[in-house]
């Protein structure tokens, strides 16, 4: 058994030192001439304005928010449908099977309330005052600012 | 494998033991990463650039060895011998760690494979959990490198990746579940282990439901690995190189090493979960053979996979971001909630099965897919009939030889 999980230990080993290895052996052949043009930030040949680490838009967020609940949900239904082929075997099937049915029906109440809030929707109209309702694009340059 | 070194290390105890144990692990890892995971993260590539050009009526990568196998090589020697270059504004320790993290969520999913019945390096109890969990780990050095470059392009496409494949997850979390359900249990051995040879036997052809599950799983997992039509966090068009913008040399090799090996850890979950593994029929009492056989078998179905992933990156347009979100959470996420339930409500109601519905399930899948072929057979044939180099007189001495 700690065998077993021993070797995932190898393998993070491994995947650490595959890159290394690539790495340091890069380092030994490669050029290395670094100058102050061709260390500045690639912009399409645009002088860079600023720095990148920017607001970005919130409904980035809503769909962590999201994710987080439905994920806790896979998390509880893991152990579930698991031991639920023994229980069928016990005669218990019918019983674990309302349960399920019901956590679902919780979770998909929640799936319905975020949809219509409208939280799912990824091109949203933003009434700005007094204009048209105009679209905005995830990270869109209007919200960019020096 | 604790059995194989055990023979091995006959009746050594306490640290030598131990060291005998870690220097068999350490070498059996080796010989899966580098025997095995590199050469063909590698080959995938050439293989793909191959399949492209067959597709397009190019000729492709042909000039270094044989058809021109020796291409990944090249590449590779060509990447390490660049100059790597960090932005001066970029956060640097960040930066360069986030390809490290990116090869630890690739290649900690090796741990589980299932290459036979006895050639795995681990078989944990909660494989296919462990598998989910540690290639999430991807996700983190893919943000890591988006926010590290400190560059508009890799921030959008790194927050992109994230939403993406965290999106991507439910649905392909859920639609595990009914293979897990039908095999009682998580480990990767136990799934194939319930499925059999044939292939109505495999969990794929249990009912409709597992059917709908293996779609989507299939779908969601492309999208996880971020494949075309899903391949928007490093959409050319509109994000130059998405989260690898900065990245040059050997740094950005390494993410494109995890995004084409994963190509063959997507492949090998869905033989596992849902196309019965490495099963063969019983043919040789001989295990040596046996095993043969079946990484045989694994291997020739879970390229298989990839090569279906590699053929639809050559045929599907790329879908937009509020399409593949709306896809995401309006269709699958139902549609995989309705999988699970499903086949827990027919395990209930027939516990030992159905055969019929599995046959029947069985013939409606072959059916469409001779369908499919006669189809695609028709339109070659048809192709083939009007001579387009006739459309346009001047091309057509260039074209005909």
């Amino acid at each position: 058994m700690l065998f077993d999980y021993a070797n995932i230990l190898v393998f993070v080993a491994l995947g650490l030192f595959l890159p290394a290895m690539m790495m340091g052996l890069g380092a030994l052949l490669r050029p290395h001439n670094p100058e102050k043009q061709k260390l500045t930030t690639y912009e399409c040949g645009e002088e860079v304005s600023g720095n990148s680490w920017i607001n970005f838009n919130i409904r980035f967020y809503l769909i962590a928010l999201i994710f987080i609940v439905f994920d806790v949900e896979v998390a509880f239904i893991y152990p579930v449908v698991t031991v639920f082929r023994d229980w069928v075997a016990d005669g218990r099937g019918l019983f674990a099977l309302v349960e399920i049915l019901i956590f679902v029906a919780i979770l998909l109440a929640g799936l319905v309330y975020v949809w219509t809030k409208g939280d799912l929707a990824w091109l949203k109209s933003v009434v700005t005052q007094g204009d048209e309702p105009e679209p905005t694009l995830p990270g869109g340059s209007r919200h960019v600012t020096d | 494998m604790q059995a194989f070194l055990d023979t091995l290390l006959g009746d050594a105890a306490g640290l030598e033991r131990q060291l005998g144990y870690l220097a068999g692990m350490v070498v059996f890892g080796a010989v899966v990463v580098f025997g095995f995971v590199l050469p063909f993260a590698g080959i995938v590539t050439w293989a793909e650039r191959r399949i492209w050009a067959r597709i397009q009526s190019r000729v492709g990568p042909n000039r270094v060895g044989p058809f021109g196998f020796l291409q990944w090589l090249a590449d590779g020697v060509k990447n390490i011998l660049k100059e790597d270059i960090i932005p001066t504004v970029a956060d640097r320790p960040l930066f360069r760690f986030a390809p490290y993290v990116v090869m630890v969520g690739f290649v900690g999913a090796f741990v589980c494979v299932p290459f036979s019945g006895d050639l795995i390096i681990a078989d944990l109890n909660i494989g296919i959990l462990y598998i989910t969990a540690v290639t999430s780990l991807v996700v983190v050095g893919i943000l890591m490198a988006g926010w590290s470059s400190n560059n508009r392009w890799s921030l959008l496409g790194g927050i992109r990746a994230a939403t993406q494949i965290i999106s991507y997850e439910i649905p392909a979390s859920l639609a595990i579940f009914p293979a897990v359900l039908l095999s009682g249990t998580l480990s990767m051995q136990g799934i194939i282990g319930e499925q059999g040879a044939a292939p109505w036997q495999w969990h794929m052809f249990h009912s409709p439901f597992t059917l709908l599950g293996f779609g989507l799983f299939f779908t969601a997992a492309l999208a996880e690995g971020n494949r075309t039509p899903f391949d928007l966090a490093e959409a050319e068009s509109e994000l130059v190189a998405g989260f690898a913008t900065e990245y040059s040399g050997m740094r950005s090799t390494l993410f494109f090493m995890a995004e084409w090996g994963n190509l063959y850890v997507i492949g090998a979950l869905v033989t596992t979960l849902y196309l019965g593994g490495w099963q063969v029929p019983q043919f040789t009492y001989n295990p040596v053979l046996m095993n043969l056989a079946q990484v045989g078998v694994f291997m020739g179905k879970s390229l298989a996979c990839v090569f279906f992933m590699i053929w639809l990156r050559a045929t599907l347009p790329r879908v937009r971001v509020d399409q593949l979100m709306a896809m995401c959470w309006k269709y699958m996420v139902p549609l995989a909630m309705l999988s699970v339930l499903g086949t827990a409500t027919m395990m209930v109601a027939l516990p030992n099965g159905s055969h019929t519905l599995r046959m029947a399930t069985f013939a409606v899948v072959v059916g469409v897919v001779i369908r499919f072929a006669f189809k695609v057979r028709f339109h070659l044939k048809r192709a083939r009939k009007l001579d387009y180099t006739s459309l346009s007189p001047g091309a057509s001495q260039g074209l005909s030889s």
